[in-house]
């Protein structure tokens, strides 16, 4: 994987975010913080509960406005002011709580808010929709990402067990989400075999190459797939590691405080 | 940490391990699910099953009972008739309840349409060209209040429309002065307004006598504009026309799922691009202009304009919803499952009155009903893996 990101073309920064401030009251959750999320790779944020970590991706995600602070997309600076316009710019999110409609299907659920009308005037005037393309395309993506175990895309997503239904909220990011995925906590509600196939899942996804941003508190998961970690520490980034430079106790000590961070110089290329 | 120990994912692998992945982790344990479990299963996907069984074998019982008398024509379009309103409002109210909300004005709504379009007519000297639309423009503005007061205020359902009941039905008081208008004065300007009261035998037997005056042809016998005694009304057929056009907005349309995914999950349904407020005033709106229309077959049903049509229609249209399998907790349902749940009301009220059981006891098995229906909304809902 250090292969790869030590590629020229890799090292190209598709979101970047600098010296972000947001306060809640006299809560400071962001001071000053940065973030750079590169091409083709997995960046894995930690940071201990209440390090702000959820405020940045809010803040990428297009969920929270910052009070100072820009964030740039490919270069170009960015103000996303609702969840929409971050999508409309290719950064898809899935969420913890995944945001997925219980009662509907999968397929529905997959194109819910973007679904196809049919063509011609039963679409334009009666606003009918295709459902036959959607169950179609629905069952292409979820092909493409090796998810047909999925039986019936027209079952509902409660029926499903919750690896599955990660699955379905990955697909939908992917299947949208042209620049870039973030995840939250993907394997956080999962067992240890659902888990492997979500992680599976990001390295296939990256693979395609969509890079992703990864938050987790599972060491273990962050360390097999992320490619650099990016560590959070009272409201800002303290440094960004290479996983194959540093442990996971290495990690847990420096996004606690009981171990100095690594000056710039030695973070992840 | 049972995790691999290497660190990495042998990609390789695991790319290779796609299509022949063992398929255990994603096949559901049909075998030792018990039948119950079963059953449950099957209802969770079909969930008008049980009103619709509910349906035949009332239909059953009290044809045994009452015997031939329940099964002739005149009395089953008499059903009909009976629950057209009830089915009317029931489908506005199951707009309303798939967004886990309730509307207890939509009885309201509809005797203030009802009033506003006939006083105009009848009292004012509107041209009923003019009041008819204005009647039904007084449902969409209560409509878009209620949504208004649901979205911008954050009020709970409940609490918006049980304030709007009240005011509309002042509204109903204040307007109408408590008179009510009476069919022959309504007839004479306004014959317009009962048209949903007429007989589409009658209607027939018009364009069929006019098609032998003019163009000569063969003469058909009586009977066949009698249906056998059936009286159907326009009021049913509009009824009818409307559940299609709903049916067809829940189940064809995006917004049709986008009211589906506000009811069943307000959070997830934003998270994922859509306007719940939009789509929550809109439903509101909607559900106004149906009551609007079902004011129109209110005074086609009762010929006159009364301020006090309807009184039970409001608690009416909630448990034919409720029976008809639509989830009060929203989400779930169907307008189906509703016009079921209408005609099961219908089928026991007139059932019971036909074997001689005084009018309590109808009141009485509806109370069960609803009670029932609701256990096993609960029951189903609590299917999971």
């Amino acid at each position: 994987m250090s292969a790869v990101a030590s590629r020229g073309d890799a090292m190209k920064p598709i979101l970047e975010a600098r010296n972000l401030v947001k306060r809640y009251g006299r809560v400071t959750a962001l001071d000053h913080a940065d973030f750079e999320l590169r091409d083709n790779e997995i960046l894995a944020v930690i940071g201990d509960n209440g390090a702000g970590k959820s405020t940045l991706i809010k803040v990428l995600a297009g969920a929270v406005i910052p009070d100072t602070g820009e964030v740039l997309l490919d270069g170009k600076s960015v103000h996303f002011r609702s969840p929409l316009d971050a999508r409309e710019a290719g950064i898809e999110t899935v969420y913890q709580n995944l945001a997925l409609s219980p009662a509907l299907s999968i397929s529905d659920n997959l194109f819910l808010g973007r679904e196809w009308r049919k063509p011609g005037w039963r679409g334009r005037w009666l606003r009918t929709l295709d459902r036959n393309r959607m169950r179609r395309e629905a069952r292409d993506h979820l092909n493409s990402l090796g998810l047909l175990t999925i039986q019936n895309i027209g079952q509902p997503v409660e029926t499903l067990s919750g690896g599955q239904r990660q699955g379905v909220a990955v697909v939908r990011a992917t299947a949208f989400g042209s620049r870039v995925i973030i995840m939250d906590e993907p394997t956080a509600a999962l067992g240890v075999k659902e888990s492997r196939r979500v992680l599976e899942l990001m390295l296939d996804v990256k693979k395609r190459g969509l890079p992703i941003i990864l938050i987790s508190h599972n060491m273990p998961h962050v360390f097999e797939v992320a490619d650099r970690i990016h560590i959070h520490r009272l409201g800002r980034r303290i440094a960004v590691i290479d996983p194959k430079r540093f442990g996971m106790s290495d990690a847990v000590a420096i996004m606690t405080g009981a171990m100095p961070p690594p000056p710039p110089a030695e973070w992840a290329a | 940490m049972q995790e691999q120990t290497t660190g990495q994912i042998e990609s390789n692998r695991f790319e290779s391990g796609l299509p022949a992945e063992d398929p255990t982790v994603a096949v559901f344990e049909e075998g030792d699910r018990g039948a119950v479990r079963r059953i449950q299963h099957f209802l969770h996907a079909y969930p008008t099953t049980i009103p619709f069984i509910v349906l035949l074998l009332s239909v059953l019982i009290f044809s045994l009972i009452v015997g031939s008398r329940f099964f002739a024509p005149l009395n089953l379009s008499l059903v009909l008739q009976q629950v057209t309103i009830i089915a009317v409002l029931g489908i506005a109210q199951t707009l309303i309840i798939l967004t886990a909300g309730i509307d207890l004005s939509v009885g309201a709504i509809m005797v203030l349409s009802s009033i506003v379009m006939g006083r105009l007519a009848v009292i004012n000297g509107v041209p009923v060209e003019l009041a008819f639309p204005i009647g039904l423009v007084t449902g969409i503005a209560c409509g878009a209040v209620n949504g208004a007061l649901v979205t911008r205020l954050k009020l709970p359902p409940f609490i918006v429309t049980l304030g709007t009941w009240s005011i509309f039905n002042a509204l109903v008081l204040f307007y109408s002065r408590s008179e009510t208008l009476r069919q022959q004065d309504v007839e004479a300007v306004a014959s317009f307004l009962q048209w949903t009261g007429y007989a589409l035998n009658d209607g027939l037997r018009d364009v069929y006598g006019y098609l032998k005056l003019n163009m000569g042809s063969e003469s058909w016998p009586e009977w066949a504009f009698r249906f056998g005694g059936a009286r159907i009304t326009y009021g049913s057929i509009l009824m009818i026309i409307i559940a299609a056009v709903v049916w067809y907005i829940l189940t064809r349309t995006a917004f049709g799922r986008h009211v589906y995914a506000t009811g069943d999950d307000p959070d997830a349904a934003r998270l994922a691009g859509i306007n719940t407020n939009r789509t929550l005033l809109a439903v509101y709106t909607l559900a106004g202009l149906i009551c609007a229309v079902g004011g129109w077959i209110l005074i086609g049903r009762i010929g006159a304009v009364s301020p006090l049509g309807g009184q039970t229609a409001n608690l009416d249209s909630i448990t034919a919803v409720v029976i008809g399998g639509t989830s009060l907790f929203g989400g779930r349902g169907s307008i189906i499952g509703t016009l079921i749940g209408a005609l099961i009301v219908g089928v026991f009220r007139n059932g019971l009155a036909l074997a001689g059981l005084d009018a309590l006891w109808q009141e009485f098995a509806v109370g069960v009903l609803i009670i029932v229906a609701v256990a096993l909304d609960q029951w189903i809902r609590r299917v999971s893996l």
